[in-house]
């Protein structure tokens, strides 16, 4: 039986690791991986989420739905800043990245300014559930189950869909993508949108679990640059393997030597990730085919 | 050059290149319904910069381009493909990490309203797009990967079709079967055909009507008899 508890423990640990990575990367993964965009955004569209999920939680709509808005405003606020200011930088990788460094600066600022320092945030849902001695967080085990799907949706949308098939003939050929009929503009629109509404539904789904703080969207800052950084350009081949790897890494040295350690931990392993495999985990394994 | 309407492309005094440095000069030309006209002229005339002045990913800076009767020169590359006109561009282009059956899929996108698309013409002429519909582009051969183009702006049915030279690194048996297959799409289905080329042969079967390009403008217009005049052909290429 203390092999099995033991086991279970382990498998908690990976789990939620694994989870909050894939749910903060994904966004910053689809955002980079089909446009090239470093999104320094991102954790502000995280905020979003999070802070319309908990606002329209607190008005009485059922939970589900209240993360349903958050990542939808997240989404919108996103196709309105690509229409407005990204789609400008496309070919302009540097000054892209200090543009949306400058729009998460005014919009960190700016709700701070408007409303106010923190706001009333709402409590974990489910309750726990115990193994042998420890109790374990339901909802946690929720959000794991809540990555997966994402992953398994994501992949159907991009393989299975005319707007997926339309998105990577655009990333891989743009101008043939342009010539074969493809709107690449609106392509980019829509594939921006639906990188903010990711990032939104991490925020609105660990919403509950943190404090609402206009400054939130960098609790998740680490985890996601890290993650995109190890996997590499390629979301299927990289951010799932890369969040797996990491979450193996970060689950085994925080049950060692703590929370500091699971981060440390991490940032030694992009640094080897950098040196190594520059491409990171995707690069690597599309080597070598066209 | 005449412009009437009959014909389905007509370009006037158009001038386009790259930067500030114009490669083509005031060229003008006209592709009648149903023809196959042929531009042939040695590397770096300008027929690349035509064709990609045709299907809008150059602008023109000058003159007038005319589809259908309308000018499109305003119009983005998508909206003039959407309007029916196939492009096949130098190279193939196909989109490698993607199957062969999501490369055609692209290709839809030049249907007509309530015209639909057409598979079953584009694996009877190429069989092995569907054999291999599963398979990623980009392990097809050079060949198989300019059947992919060629069946990609076929699906939708165009009105036009523009072919950067089909017969660029192709084995000679294999473009044969190309030149076979798209004088049969033009002879039963009526589309209009404009192609840019450097092999004589593939321009003496293929071709009705052909110009001549030199230094980015039009040289000479020959018509069929002439095009069957091999050692007069030669003649003029060697310009």
């Amino acid at each position: 039986m203390e092999y099995i508890h033991f086991a279970f423990t382990a498998f908690y640990q990976f789990g939620d690791a694994f989870a909050f990575l894939v749910l903060s990367a994904m966004g910053l993964a689809v955002i980079f991986g089909m446009m090239g965009i470093i999104n320094l955004a991102h954790g502000e569209f995280i905020m979003c989420g999070a802070y319309v999920t908990v606002a329209t939680a607190r008005l009485g709509v059922p939970l589900p739905i209240a993360m349903l808005c958050g990542s939808l405003a997240a989404g919108v606020l996103g196709m309105v800043l690509e229409r407005t200011i990204i789609h400008r930088l496309y070919h302009r990788p540097l000054d892209s990245i200090v543009a949306t460094w400058g729009i998460s600066l005014i919009l960190t600022q700016g709700t701070l300014i408007v409303l106010g320092s923190s706001m009333a945030g709402i409590s974990t849902p489910l309750g726990s559930f115990s193994v042998g001695n420890y109790s374990y967080s339901t909802y946690r085990m929720v959000l794991l189950g809540v990555a997966v799907l994402v992953l398994i949706g994501l992949y159907l949308l991009f393989h299975h869909t005319t707007f997926g098939i339309h998105s990577r003939a655009t990333i891989q050929a743009p101008h043939m993508a342009k010539a074969a009929g493809i709107d690449t503009g609106r392509m980019y629109s829509l594939t921006f949108g639906l990188g903010a509404a990711l990032a939104g539904l991490a925020g609105a789904l660990y919403a509950p679990t943190i404090s609402i703080v206009p400054t939130l969207g960098a609790n998740f800052l680490v985890e996601s640059f890290v993650t995109v950084v190890v996997g590499g350009a390629d979301v299927f081949l990289g951010t799932a393997p890369a969040a797996a790897t990491l979450a193996v890494i970060k689950a085994f040295l925080t049950g060692w030597q703590g929370q500091l350690m699971g981060q440390v931990g991490l940032l030694i392993t992009v640094m080897v990730v950098i040196r190594i495999l520059p491409q990171g985990l995707s690069g690597w394994l599309l080597k070598g085919r066209t | 050059m005449t412009t009437n309407s009959t014909n389905l492309l007509s370009v006037e005094g158009v001038i386009s290149g790259y930067g500030t440095t114009s490669v083509l000069q005031e060229v003008s030309l006209s592709v009648g319904r149903g023809e196959v006209v042929a531009v042939i002229g040695r590397n770096g005339v300008g027929k690349t910069t035509l064709m990609k002045t045709l299907i809008g990913l150059i602008k023109n800076r000058q003159g007038i381009i005319r589809f259908d009767g309308k000018d499109i020169s305003a119009l983005e590359s998508h909206e003039r493909a959407r309007l029916g006109i196939g492009y096949i561009p130098q190279g193939r282009e196909v989109f490698s990490r993607m199957t062969v059956w999501e490369n055609l899929k692209v290709g839809e996108m030049l249907q007509q309203p309530g015209e639909g698309v057409d598979y079953e013409r584009v694996y009877e002429f190429f069989p092995i797009l569907k054999e291999r519909a599963n398979q990623r582009a980009g392990t097809f051969s050079g060949g198989q990967q300019q059947q992919l183009a060629i069946g990609r702006a076929m699906v939708g049915k165009p009105k036009l079709m523009l072919l950067d030279e089909p017969s660029e690194g192709i084995q000679p048996n294999i473009v044969k079967d190309i030149s076979r297959n798209i004088l049969k799409l033009n002879r039963e289905l009526g589309v209009t055909i404009l192609l840019v080329e450097q092999n004589l042969d593939m321009i003496m079967t293929m071709a009705q009507r052909c110009y001549v390009m030199d230094k980015g403008k039009i040289t000479h217009e020959l018509a069929n008899e002439q095009l069957r005049d091999r050692d007069a052909m030669r003649r003029i290429l060697a310009v």
